[in-house]
């Protein structure tokens, strides 16, 4: 019960802990690794244990849901928090030896415990109002990295993604008050279940538009996805890696969650925009990243395409369609970060993040070039790796689906991303390096630190690649989870079959044990049981 | 920074007192009447934001003893550690741990978890504040 609660506490204690040791910078690199190694390892024990026994329910400081608010962990859950000890782990590693002096003094290791603790929290959360607290969590701490080095380039980026985010924040807010208004409840599994007795569902499907324009901004879906090219080719690589793996799939991660769980009514409007959506995203990607020509430019653009396949996973809404968005996901965030940070090291090797300035990286550093090759081959789906069978999935439950277009519009964007890497790869590794730029060596430690996370995460590529049927087993679990939302209404509220609303049946299960508020709840019982009946159908 | 005026400073050193009495006041009596840990925390940040309006920003630093931000850091991880206790007696995170004792004069004291959360915000509340207004006042100098 505790292990739910854990990958949101280790990253919050360890971020208290190196504001505690601002002055001593040794002290905050030691807790940034022993922090996010202890969170990889919680989550990775949340995932076992929601495996084997089922969903894993909290409820804080034992106040029942729905009045107090609960943590939960299903499959998916679990799976998005050991994502993000993963990379949060590499990167970690990885800022060792790649984050400047002056970043680090200003505060760098305790705004990435922070942004872990609300990533984490937004995935373990079972309440719509904690999900939009912990997504403003993250985002200020994102806000804090983003210009940490305050260089011109990444302020003109911070303004476009704060902008941005704040509407976002702004929408997600207002269907939050208008679903609370609605529903008068904020627990996810208790809206679930109102909203499934409701027959007139006009108005939850407006406030679903709500929730879908502005998760899909966080997403960095189409149309509303200008702010991420804009701004993550400015801040530190690790930052950049970061905020690559983990911030906008929160977004979808919210997506997944609330149409899967609350917004199902009207699945055939819903879901359709969503998969049309899904379509422009990775077109428009896709196109924008073959338009650059510079490294992590081209990597932010795929970022936005690649948005595009998982959130198409959920638009077609069956269970191998979910399987696939599931699938892809953690197939996503490894192969990403691990490209962003290849292309941190080719920066400290060459100086530079274009392409132009960038060469011969293939005849120097050979090792670099193979690890450079297993992410991106895989992001372009070939296989055995694991993008080959992410949209493998993903294009049969498109064809199952029979909607034709979208599987024409996904293999042409391998196709184009194919494209992109190749040209990275010639570019950057295949081509001489050019006259005037300077080759810099590495010292054995630091690149140790810098080769370390990204052996790892190719490593993880791989597996996942030739070593699929595990992988697709926990792809499946979640997806089981996802397309009966009676599981999570039951693991969090109890069962349903009693004919009581949950609200009712814990007020009524209160009233039952003789405690001395018996009559205290007894009251409340008969106030609730008035405001029900209006509700009832 | 500019010298304050004789009367402002000779305020400031009487009323710098009251005010982080007051704060204590405010903190404990928090979770049963209107006060707590963010309105205590504000009510103290007001008492050093005011002498370093009356004096300067090092002598601020001088009574402040302690660096602003490791302030905040020690009362998240206060914060953060209340909520923990709950959880080694077997119960779910931040269930509320209470110890009543008796003192001689002043009466009953709550001691509880929520006391160390309150605690905790304050200090995350006094070091943000005066982590901003140090800032602020050293970039005008």
């Amino acid at each position: 019960m505790v292990s739910v609660a854990l990958p949101i506490l280790i990253p919050l204690v360890a971020g208290a802990l190196s504001l505690a040791f601002w002055q001593s910078q040794i002290a905050q690199r030691w807790i940034a690794v022993i922090g996010t190694g202890l969170l990889l390892a919680s989550t990775v024990y949340l995932l076992l244990q929601v495996q084997h026994e089922g969903f894993v329910v909290m409820h804080m400081g034992d106040w029942q849901g729905p009045f107090g608010i609960v943590l939960v962990a299903d499959v998916l859950g679990a799976i998005m928090a050991v994502l993000a000890g993963i990379t949060g782990f590499a990167v970690a590693i990885y800022s060792l030896g790649s984050m400047g002096d002056g970043h680090e003094r200003f505060g760098y290791y305790p705004l990435l415990h922070l942004l872990l603790a609300g990533v984490c929290g937004a995935f373990l959360t079972g309440d719509i109002f904690n999900l939009y607290v912990w997504v403003e969590v993250l985002l200020v701490a994102s806000f804090g990295l983003l210009i940490l080095g305050g260089e011109r380039a990444q302020m003109e980026g911070a303004i476009k993604y704060v902008a941005l985010n704040l509407v976002s924040s702004l929408l997600l807010l207002t269907g939050v008050g208008l679903v609370y208004g609605m529903a008068g409840t904020l627990n996810m599994a208790d809206l679930a279940y109102k909203f499934s007795q409701v027959e007139d569902t006009g108005m939850i499907t407006v406030v679903a538009m709500l929730f879908l324009v502005s998760f899909a901004i966080k997403a960095a879906a189409f149309p509303l996805f200008f702010w991420l090219p804009a701004s993550y080719h400015t801040p530190p690589v690790a930052v950049s890696a970061l905020f690559a793996g983990l911030l906008t799939k929160v977004g979808v991660y919210a997506l997944f969650r609330v149409f899967t769980l609350l917004f199902t009514q009207d699945v055939g409007l819903t879901h359709t925009i969503i998969l049309w959506g899904a379509g422009f995203t990775m077109l428009t990607g896709v196109l924008g990243a073959a338009a650059q020509f510079e490294f992590r430019r081209i990597l932010s653009f795929h970022i936005v395409s690649q948005i595009g396949y998982m959130i198409m996973g959920l638009a077609l809404y069956t269970p191998l369609a979910l399987i696939g968005g599931v699938f892809y996901i953690m197939h996503h965030i490894i192969v990403k970060a691990n490209l962003f940070l290849v292309s941190g090291v080719a920066y400290i090797l060459r100086g530079s993040y274009e392409l132009k300035q960038l060469g011969g990286l293939y005849k120097s550093s050979p090792v670099l070039a193979m690890l450079f090759l297993v992410p991106a081959m895989s992001l372009a789906g070939m296989p055995p790796l694991s993008g080959f069978f992410a949209k493998f999935i993903i294009v049969r439950a498109a064809i199952e689906a029979e909607s034709y277009w979208i599987v024409g519009v996904a293999l042409l964007v391998g196709l184009l991303t194919l494209f992109s890497m190749v040209k990275i790869w010639t570019e950057a590794f295949w081509k001489p390096t050019p006259e005037g730029v300077a080759i810099i060596e590495l010292p054995g430690m630091r690149r140790a630190m810098l080769y370390g996370p990204i052996m790892g995460m190719a490593l993880m590529t791989l597996v996942i690649g030739l070593y699929a049927q595990p992988i697709y087993d926990l792809a499946e679990q979640s997806a089981t989870q996802l397309m009966d939302p009676s599981l999570y209404i039951e693991a969090v509220l109890g069962d349903p079959a009693s004919g009581l609303s949950p609200s009712e049946r814990l007020i009524h299960d209160a009233a039952q044990a003789g405690e001395a508020a018996a009559g205290n709840g007894a009251a409340i019982n008969g106030a609730a049981g008035n405001g029900m009946e209006g509700e009832a159908p | 920074m500019m010298e304050g005026s004789l009367i402002l400073r000779t305020a400031a050193r009487f009323l710098m007192p009251l005010l982080l009495t007051f704060s204590i006041f405010m903190l404990l009596r928090g979770h049963d009447q209107p006060g707590g840990g963010f309105i205590a925390g504000l009510i103290a940040a007001m008492a050093f934001a005011l002498y370093v309006f009356a004096f300067d920003v090092p002598t601020t630093r001088r009574i402040l003893r302690v660096d602003p931000r490791g302030m905040l850091g020690w009362g998240l991880l206060i914060a953060a550690l209340s909520g923990v206790i709950s959880a080694m007696l077997g119960q779910p995170f931040f269930t509320s741990q209470w110890w009543p004792i008796q003192l001689p004069v002043l009466g009953e004291l709550k001691l509880s978890t929520p006391l160390f959360f309150d605690i905790g915000v304050y200090l995350v509340v006094l070091g943000t504040v005066m982590t901003i207004v140090l800032t602020l006042a050293e970039a005008e100098e």
